[in-house]
């Protein structure tokens, strides 16, 4: 084992070159690994870290679990070079880490709703362990393209034995419910009194969250994710109009009263130029 | 009475003297809004070119405690649709210093030309980003063509031009001269000190460009000294940037010569706010010291 990978950091800004421990295969197009880290395995649910393919690119990526052996999971989904050089990672081969960043979900006691789509259920595994250790009733809403990329479902499945419900829903139908996450939102919305939703996932579906949350007078905290360079709110990359709002350090996670305000949210997002484009 | 932080930097008057630095959050009209509504006098645009650009890939920066290494590789969205942010941002009554880049003096010409009538207040030439090749820097040391473009760039516009001038020069007063008697209005300085970080586990250079600009704490004598020595050997207002991270910073700057200070680095460290902690600061030390003005103690020190 290389020396950094024992040495205690304290700053989260330094990079911590660090063997990979585990890599795991969680869907056709996902990959999970775990690094040991003390900062990143102290991250609270939501923050992200950056992390570095040496030669390649540096990338942030939501933390997927964080254990109490001080070690971290990041998982990945294949759609460009850096992630393809990610997926091509076997054990023992080392990354770079920064971080952790940005905010974090607020956790409430009470009745709460998760919606998560796709690789958005990363950062919502432990922000379901931390939301079962302080009592809360969940309720997650998992959507899916198809039943090959049922990401953390079972995961999920495991941690709500305890209490809570899970329902998912796939495109094609493939598995539960035939439609998206929120067709079954707007329906278990009515259900009962909740004080909270969560959602991480596609922003298309998160706008649909939102509009559903707010015609139900329900609360939202929203995981936005944006092309993040800095990661410490000086490049301007990751900026929301019309607020100014910079998701790498005053988000990722947004609740409703800024996401309200937010013209950029559900419809524009800014490409590595810094031309606003269409999501 | 309350001490007055108003300045006017060669006819570029401001609320007070603090300035956003080129290259830091100003993509979108958002941003500027939000430093702008932050304290900020006058905030200074990324810099932009003609044509669009990427800009390097990741790692673009470096956190290194004592300032930030930054290879960026001046990304910006094209002047035609950068002229956009500029319009929204006049809109809503921000001071816009628009920086501009380029190869050749027409491109200055066209940059300059189509801020101004997008509504920029002023704007920065940039000549001086330490690590792209063709622009900046590279144009930065070469005496002539900073003569050649300052004066294409002054024929063609009303508003004050102002110059970015690298420190990673022999001397960066004789730069600062030339600028000077080709008319420029006022020269700012430093842009960031060339510089690189390697990561000893796998022996690479951290920045995918290998190479970048140091900016932050490590640079501010540095920056203090250039200021210093050019608001000694020229007539035109200095703007002092490079490692300003409170007011105490910002006192000594001004006392250096400078006519405001711009910031940048200080965002990441200290948030926001710090132009409003500054400019309090500011406050407070002029009614201890009994100055009403700002210019009453610009370029103090010079006596010593």
């Amino acid at each position: 084992m290389s020396m950094s990978s024992s040495a205690f950091h304290t700053n989260i800004n330094e990079v911590r070159v660090l063997p990979i421990l585990e890599v795991k295969k969680e869907t056709s197009t996902v990959q999970s690994m775990v690094l040991k880290d003390y900062l990143c395995s102290h991250a609270n649910p939501g923050q992200y870290a950056m992390i570095w393919i040496p030669g390649v690119d540096e990338i942030p990526l939501s933390l997927s679990l964080m254990r109490e052996n001080e070690s971290c999971r990041i998982t990945v989904k294949k759609v460009g070079d850096a992630t393809s050089a990610l997926h091509k990672k076997v054990t023992g081969e080392s990354i770079g880490v920064r971080g952790p960043y940005g905010n974090h979900f607020d956790l409430v006691k009470g009745n709460v709703i998760i919606v998560g789509g796709g690789t958005g259920m990363a950062p919502i595994i432990p922000l379901i362990q931390r939301l079962l250790q302080i009592g809360s009733n969940l309720t997650l809403i998992a959507g899916y393209k198809d039943s090959s990329e049922l990401l953390f479902y079972e995961e999920a499945m495991d941690l709500l034995q305890s209490g809570g419900k899970l329902l998912v829903a796939t495109e094609d139908g493939s598995r539960g419910f035939q439609g998206f996450p929120t067709d079954i939102l707007s329906e278990e919305i009515n259900t009962g009194s909740y004080d909270m939703v969560y959602t991480c996932g596609p922003e298309v579906m998160m706008k649909k969250v939102f509009d559903i949350s707010e015609n139900n007078g329900v609360e939202l905290q929203a995981s936005l994710e944006r092309y993040i360079k800095c990661s410490i709110g000086v490049c301007g990359q990751c900026v929301l109009s019309p607020l100014g709002v910079r998701v790498c350090v005053e988000g990722p996670v947004l609740k409703s009263s800024i996401l309200k305000r937010l013209n950029d949210f559900g419809v524009y997002s800014r490409n590595s130029s810094g031309k606003k484009i269409r999501l | 009475m309350e001490p007055v932080l108003k300045v006017n930097v060669a006819g570029l008057e401001i609320s007070n003297p603090t300035m956003l630095a080129a290259g830091v959050l100003g993509i979108s009209h958002s941003s500027l809004e939000r430093v702008y509504q932050a304290g900020a006098g006058a905030v200074v645009t990324k810099s932009i070119g003609i044509n669009p650009r990427k800009g390097y890939p990741n790692p673009t920066i470096v956190h290194l405690g004592f300032g930030l290494l930054n290879a960026m590789g001046l990304p910006n969205s094209g002047i035609d649709e950068y002229c956009k942010e500029v319009i929204l941002a006049k809109e809503h009554g921000v001071k816009v210093v628009a920086s501009i880049f380029g190869s050749l003096p027409s491109d200055f010409q066209t940059l300059a030309s189509k801020m101004e009538s997008s509504g920029a207040d002023a704007i920065e030439l940039n000549l001086s980003c330490p690590h792209v090749k063709g622009v900046g820097m590279q144009i930065g040391h070469d005496p002539e063509f900073i003569h050649t473009i300052v004066s294409a760039v002054k024929s063609v516009v009303k508003i004050p031009v102002f110059t970015k001038l690298t420190p990673n020069v022999t001397n960066i007063v004789d730069i600062a001269k030339v600028a000077e008697n080709a008319g420029v209005d006022a020269i700012t300085a430093i842009n960031t000190v060339r510089a690189m970080a390697i990561d000893i586990e796998t022996g690479r250079p951290l920045l995918a460009n290998k190479i970048g600009g140091l900016s932050g704490q490590a640079i501010q004598p540095i920056a203090l000294r250039c200021v210093y020595e050019i608001s000694k050997s020229v007539d035109v207002p200095v703007i002092g940037v490079g490692g300003i991270l409170n007011w105490r910073d910002a006192v000594a700057f001004l006392l250096a010569g400078a006519s405001a200070i711009q910031l940048g680095t200080a965002i990441a460290i200290r948030g926001l706010n710090v132009f409003h902690e500054i400019n309090e600061g500011l406050k407070k030390y002029m009614s201890k010291k009994g100055y009403k003005n700002v210019n009453e103690f610009i370029g103090f020190s010079h006596k010593y």
